[in-house]
């Protein structure tokens, strides 16, 4: 009887429409969204994450998120260093500053800088120049989406001149940085070459990133840190958890995503919920002439699942192929770089639309089960 | 061929004989609770045999619908026996029951019920497809069976492509495709002109009509009675008057060769 129950459901292309609309519908919305939403919180641990080689963040015991640290004195380096267990650690600046070109533009940007000795801390992927350039005077590195912004149009290269505070720095490299949470303009230099692009006041160091030895966890040399020292130390995932749980605890970000997320369920429910169940009342007559030459209940529970089924399939289909398209659309928008459909949200939302569905079809499931056969009989 | 018994005010009396396909004895019925109960059959006793067409007329609201929906094992009675084809309906449960109707009932709908989305092979089918027929196999004996009933060429057609006698035939089809013992048809030509309702119940006369199926109709249309073995009249929930019908039928029995799923 599948074949039957999809060719009823067929039949009516109108309604076929409707619920298939309303699937995608949903799917889109809660698809991009989600993803979106990911994509930004994302960001909110994206040095973190360029920061490959360091699995240990240690910072003051009161900061709580990258995008806010507390400076400490430049004497902390060296208790770090001398805790059993570190392999090496090395200062990181980060601050934010303001960047203009030559031409007058001028954009906000998150300035890291790193150990000028070893230069750790600077991502690996470059696409224009090398990481030794960074050693040069004035010498400064920024991402792709950094450079459209300061350079409209422009193809990317180095050489040009930027501003900061006041103070001269050429572009030496470009690279694979992801955008920050506060910027999209990412630069990396120096950490001598950052402090003088800032104003910091006495203390200048955000953060101490270090690499925990060999055959031992970092969790546990982060413990050694910081019961040795008083600091906060934690492992990178750690960091990166706690910067993104900063965003969900203190921001309106995921109440906002939230509420269209729900608002694409509810209507998804409705859209599916009120056109299916107006092809079940208008096909009542026929499962009760169904029921009446002999298909059971359950037979007739399993047609309209099946109904709902393909539905699903179909629209979530559909409405994951939509989403995929807007991502593969925007994937060269430098504003939205970062946001892209994760497997996790693409199968969550798949079990959304199946609950979806399923909602939608209790009340019309219900009406199925419950019809009397007998009205077959009744004119 | 043998003739429709119709027995009057025999309370509880046994089953008749063994070729009875349908036994009613003292069947109650009542619907709704309290001062809005009504009593709509009131110790009703009607037997069908098999190789006969039973007529079964009377007012509205006289208690027809209701008696075939217990025939047909769609509703339950309250009081009474009713043993089709040598068995109890009331000691089947709905899962028994439903199969039951599945195995030995063909209906035959006013509305014709057939499901729009569907063409007519593929309603004819449906039947076959419930017993657990491949749906190639299933629509394949039943366009054979609507080829029989004249619609040879309309198999692929949906209901809305189809006139009211054809949408009629392809419901016939569907009600015989599963060669079942029994079969009801209600109001079979109330949605059809004078010359579709004739022609209509002449099919069903020729393809129907079998030594070993019973086939009972209920009707207002008195056009149509001279197809009658017998005429149970009804009135008040009761058998009131059975009259001898003046049917010649055609012996050419019309069913599908194979049945087996």
């Amino acid at each position: 009887m599948i074949t039957t129950a999809l060719r009823m459901l067929i039949g009516d292309k109108t309604k076929l429409l409707g619920l298939i609309f309303g699937v995608a519908f949903s799917t889109l919305l809660i698809c991009q969204q989600v993803s979106i939403f990911a994509g930004l919180l994302g960001r909110a641990s994206s040095v973190i994450n360029d920061v490959r080689s360091a699995d240990i963040w240690v910072m003051d015991p009161s900061v709580r998120t990258i995008d806010a640290s507390y400076p400490m004195r430049d004497t902390e380096l060296s208790r770090v260093r001398g805790v059993e267990g570190v392999a090496w650690a090395v200062p990181l600046f980060k601050s934010q500053v303001q960047v203009r070109t030559r031409e007058g533009r001028l954009e906000n940007a998150v300035i890291l800088g790193v150990d000028d000795a070893s230069l750790i801390g600077v991502p690996n992927e470059f696409l224009l120049g090398r990481v030794e350039d960074l050693a040069l005077p004035d010498a400064i590195a920024i991402n792709p989406a950094g450079f459209r912004l300061l350079f409209p149009g422009a193809e990317l290269d180095v050489g040009r001149e930027l501003e900061l505070n006041d103070r001269r720095a050429r572009i030496v490299a470009i690279l694979d940085a992801a955008p920050a949470f506060a910027a999209n303009l990412t630069i990396y230099t120096r950490y001598s070459l950052a402090t003088t692009y800032t104003n910091p006041g006495r203390n200048v160091m955000s953060f101490i990133i270090a690499r925990s030895g060999d055959g031992l966890s970092p969790e546990v040399v982060a413990q050694n840190i910081t019961d040795r020292t008083g600091l906060k130390a934690v492992s990178s995932s750690a960091f990166r958890n706690e910067s993104i749980m900063y965003i969900i605890e203190n921001t309106g970000i995921p109440v906002s995503f939230g509420t269209v997320v729900v608002l694409g369920a509810i209507i998804g429910v409705a859209i599916v919920g009120l056109t299916f169940n107006q092809f079940i009342m208008e096909n009542l007559k026929q499962y009760a002439a169904l029921k009446a030459i002999g298909l059971k209940n359950r037979r007739l529970l399993a047609m309209t699942l099946w109904q709902a089924g393909f539905v699903c399939v179909i629209g979530y289909g559909l409405g994951l192929g939509a989403a995929v398209m807007f991502f593969r659309s925007t994937a060269d928008v430098d504003a939205l770089r970062g946001f892209y459909l994760l497997p996790e949200v693409a199968g969550g939302v798949a079990v959304l639309a199946a609950v979806i569905v399923l909602l939608s079809t209790l009340v019309s499931m219900r009406r199925v089960l419950t019809v009397d056969p007998a009205t077959v009989f009744r004119g | 061929m043998s003739s429709t018994t119709i027995q009057h005010s025999q309370k509880h009396a046994p089953p008749s004989g063994s070729d009875a396909a349908v036994v009613c004895r003292s069947i109650e019925k009542s619907f709704g609770e309290g001062q809005a109960r009504v009593r709509v059959l009131r110790g009703t006793d009607f037997d069908a045999k098999a190789g006969e067409m039973t007529f079964l007329v009377g007012p509205s609201g006289c208690g027809k619908t209701t008696l075939i929906s217990i025939i047909g094992a769609i509703l339950s009675c309250d009081d009474g026996d009713i043993r089709v084809l040598g068995d109890d309906l009331r000691r089947m449960r709905n899962g028994r029951l439903a199969e039951f109707r599945l195995d030995n009932f063909g209906f035959i709908f006013q509305q014709f019920n057939l499901l729009p989305a569907l063409n007519a092979a593929e309603n004819a089918a449906i039947p076959l497809v419930a017993r657990g027929y491949s749906t190639r196999k299933a629509e394949r004996v039943a366009s054979e069976m609507l080829d029989k009933l004249g619609l040879g060429e309309h198999t692929r057609k949906i209901p809305a492509q189809l006139s009211g006698g054809q949408q009629q035939r392809v419901a016939i089809a569907r009600a015989l495709v599963h060669s079942p013992r029994i079969v009801i048809c209600d109001e079979p030509t109330a949605s059809l002109d004078a010359a579709s309702g004739q022609r209509v119940m002449e099919l069903l006369r020729d393809a129907a009509m079998d030594h070993e199926r019973a086939v009972i109709v209920v009707t207002h249309d008195d056009r149509i009675f001279r197809f009658a073995d017998r005429i149970a009249h009804m009135a008040d929930g009761t058998i009131s008057t059975v009259e001898q019908g003046k049917a010649e039928h055609s012996k050419t029995a019309v069913a599908p060769e194979d049945t087996t799923p």
